[in-house]
């Protein structure tokens, strides 16, 4: 057995480490089957795995948007066969995500010269998966009660509200919406900025948005979150490339292996469940990950020192 | 192992040849040394108080390696270096006392930014840090005692043999106590293997020859390294040798390496490419799969 775990020892060319090829797989799956159930890239997921078995940081975060893009390329796939895209809602999001990933990396340099970029990036995941974790647990188990109940109520295709008296309206027939474009541009620029600090893809963020402030039907909500979030990443992953050398491609093609089997099982998993059980099934990862981090902020840490070699 | 055991009968006939047929007039610092001296990064630490103008020593050293080159393949998963040779004397030795050898290897040098945490508010985040000018990347002693009998301070400063004393603390100190940083930097290091010290892992036969077994870990940065042998009498350096080794990346690791850093666009669409096409061929077999 030792023998056979020593033989799957990779050295990872960017990276400088030697790590065991089957856990990288093995995390690879894991979070594609995320991906595909979900519609979430898995950044939030993978990055800080990463950083648990030994990856430097800035490898991991790059790295881990290229995994996103593969898982995520699986997923859309699957979702533009059972049509459940909606292309021209994705483009308006993309547009969004370009420019707000843009104004996200310039913060995020910014963090870097004043030191606590891992503090900030620490409590904007304790603040945005305690918030979105919260909101659709109590949502989605609201309406699992609903449709439990003898008689379902009926349900308004969409409810109005201020989003639908801005300007600019247009139309957007797979999702059955007569919106303004303004609020899925700013919800893409928002995803966009917090994507390039925190270092995800941003489905977390998104595919609430999408459900609870533009009023998504959720089997169309997931496909284009996946659209979306390939094309962001992949945006992500060259100017990562080019402008800090932190791609592994080594790594990279490890995690993918896994990643898009898993985002295959995921998505097939995905059809069989009810919409409101999945959404509860996310809701509690996303509140078990905040926690997690929460956590860490608040323990007294077992070594008060890090180092960072240049 | 058998060609190192051949090099170590080859030093050990030098040695008894030498004050006999005195074949080399002024020994060279690297006698056994292969192929040209790869340029070091940077100087050694102090200034090498032997040349060649030197009158010849009592006793002297010559090492040889079992490589002078670490090749890091994708299979990588740390190296054994042999790091052997013999003590040549060129003329009786009165003292009684016996000799040390002490073996360092260290890797190329970077700067190290120490943070330390503090509590603010319920949160605890990095507030106070050092930053150390050049510290080794990896660096590992071994002795044939521990290194305490062997070696005086004094002479461990002059020779920076210590890996507390391997790494250097430049630039502003912002921090009233920096010891506590340096010492913690110490300490995470050794934790990781990084650093290390092995007191009686070298082995001295006959006090003639000896060899030292350094283990180098997976982790390895690519440089130039170098290894540094003393022999010690009473305490003090009588002589020493560096060799250096070239850890280097090859084969496949090599080419996506450079190709990361000198056309990094095509290297970040190539990865791009890999991700949508890994993607898009798992889409295919899964749906050919669901179809048979």
């Amino acid at each position: 057995m030792g023998k056979i775990r020593a033989a799957m020892q990779i050295y990872l060319p960017i990276a400088e480490v030697s790590v065991n090829a089957l856990t990288l797989i093995g995390l690879g799956g894991i979070v594609g089957l995320m991906s595909g159930l979900f519609g979430v890239g898995g950044g939030f997921l993978i990055t800080p795995l990463l950083f648990f078995i030994g990856i430097p940081p800035a490898i991991a975060v790059a790295t881990g948007a290229n995994q996103v893009v593969a898982s995520s390329v699986t997923g859309v796939l699957a979702h533009l066969r059972r049509k459940s895209v909606d292309i021209r809602m994705g483009v308006v999001l993309l547009i969004g995500g370009v420019v707000g990933s843009t104004l996200g990396v310039g913060v995020f340099a910014l963090l870097q010269r004043m030191g606590q970029v891992d503090l900030v990036v620490q409590l904007s995941y304790v603040v945005f998966l305690g918030f979105i974790g919260l909101t659709m647990l109590r949502e989605s188990l609201s309406a699992l009660m609903a449709s439990r109940s003898a008689t379902p109520p009926r349900r308004r295709l969409h409810e109005h509200s201020w989003v639908h008296r801005l300007p600019w309206k247009m139309k957007f027939r797979t999702s059955g919406l007569y919106i303004s474009v303004l609020p899925p541009l700013l919800v893409g620029i928002a995803v966009g900025v917090l994507a390039a600090i925190m270092g995800v893809g941003g489905g977390f963020i998104m595919v609430p948005a999408m459900i609870y402030l533009l009023g998504m039907p959720t089997k169309v909500v997931i496909g284009t979150s996946l659209f979306q979030i390939a094309a962001v990443s992949g945006y992500t992953t060259l100017m990562h490339a080019v402008s800090s050398n932190t791609v592994d491609i080594m790594l990279a093609v490890l995690l993918i292996m896994g990643g898009v089997v898993g985002a295959q099982l995921g998505t097939q998993l995905g059809a069989r469940l009810k919409g409101e059980q999945l959404r509860i099934l996310l809701a509690l990862l996303v509140l078990a990950v905040c926690a997690r981090i929460a956590f860490d902020l608040v323990v007294p840490p077992a070594d008060l020192y890090s180092i960072a070699a240049k | 192992m058998t060609g190192a055991r051949l090099w170590l009968a080859a030093a050990a006939a030098a040695v008894l040849a030498g004050p006999v047929a005195a074949q080399t007039p002024a020994p060279t610092a690297e006698p056994m040394m292969i192929g040209p001296p790869a340029p070091l990064e940077r100087g050694p630490a102090v200034p090498q108080p032997r040349s060649d103008t030197d009158p010849p020593r009592p006793e002297q050293i010559v090492t040889g390696l079992s490589q002078d080159e670490v090749d890091i393949t994708a299979s990588f998963t740390g190296s054994d270096i042999l790091i052997y040779g013999a003590i040549r004397r060129n003329e009786p030795i009165a003292d009684d006392t016996s000799p040390g050898i002490i073996v360092t290897l260290e890797g190329p040098s970077q700067s190290v930014t120490v943070r330390r945490m503090g509590r603010v508010g319920p949160i605890w985040m990095n507030t106070a840090r050092l930053r150390v000018g050049a510290a080794p990347d990896f660096y590992a002693v071994a002795s044939s005692a521990p290194l305490y009998l062997l070696l005086d301070p004094d002479e461990d400063v002059r020779h920076r043999i210590s890996p507390a004393l391997a790494i250097r603390a430049l630039g502003t100190v912002d921090v009233e106590d920096a010891t506590a940083f340096t010492e913690a930097m110490l300490r995470i290091r050794t934790e990781s293997g990084r650093y290390r010290v092995d007191e009686g892992s070298v082995q001295i036969v006959d006090e003639t020859l000896f060899r030292a077994d350094v283990v180098m870990p997976s982790n390895l940065v690519e440089g130039d390294y170098r290894a540094r042998i003393f022999l010690l009498r009473g305490g003090k350096v009588v002589d020493r040798n560096t060799v250096p080794i070239r850890v280097e990346k090859v084969g496949i690791e090599r080419w996506l390496y450079r190709l990361s850093i000198n056309h990094s666009f095509w290297y970040g669409l190539m990865s791009l490419g890999i991700a949508i096409g890994a993607g898009a061929l798992a889409s295919a077999v899964f749906r050919m799969l669901r179809r048979g």
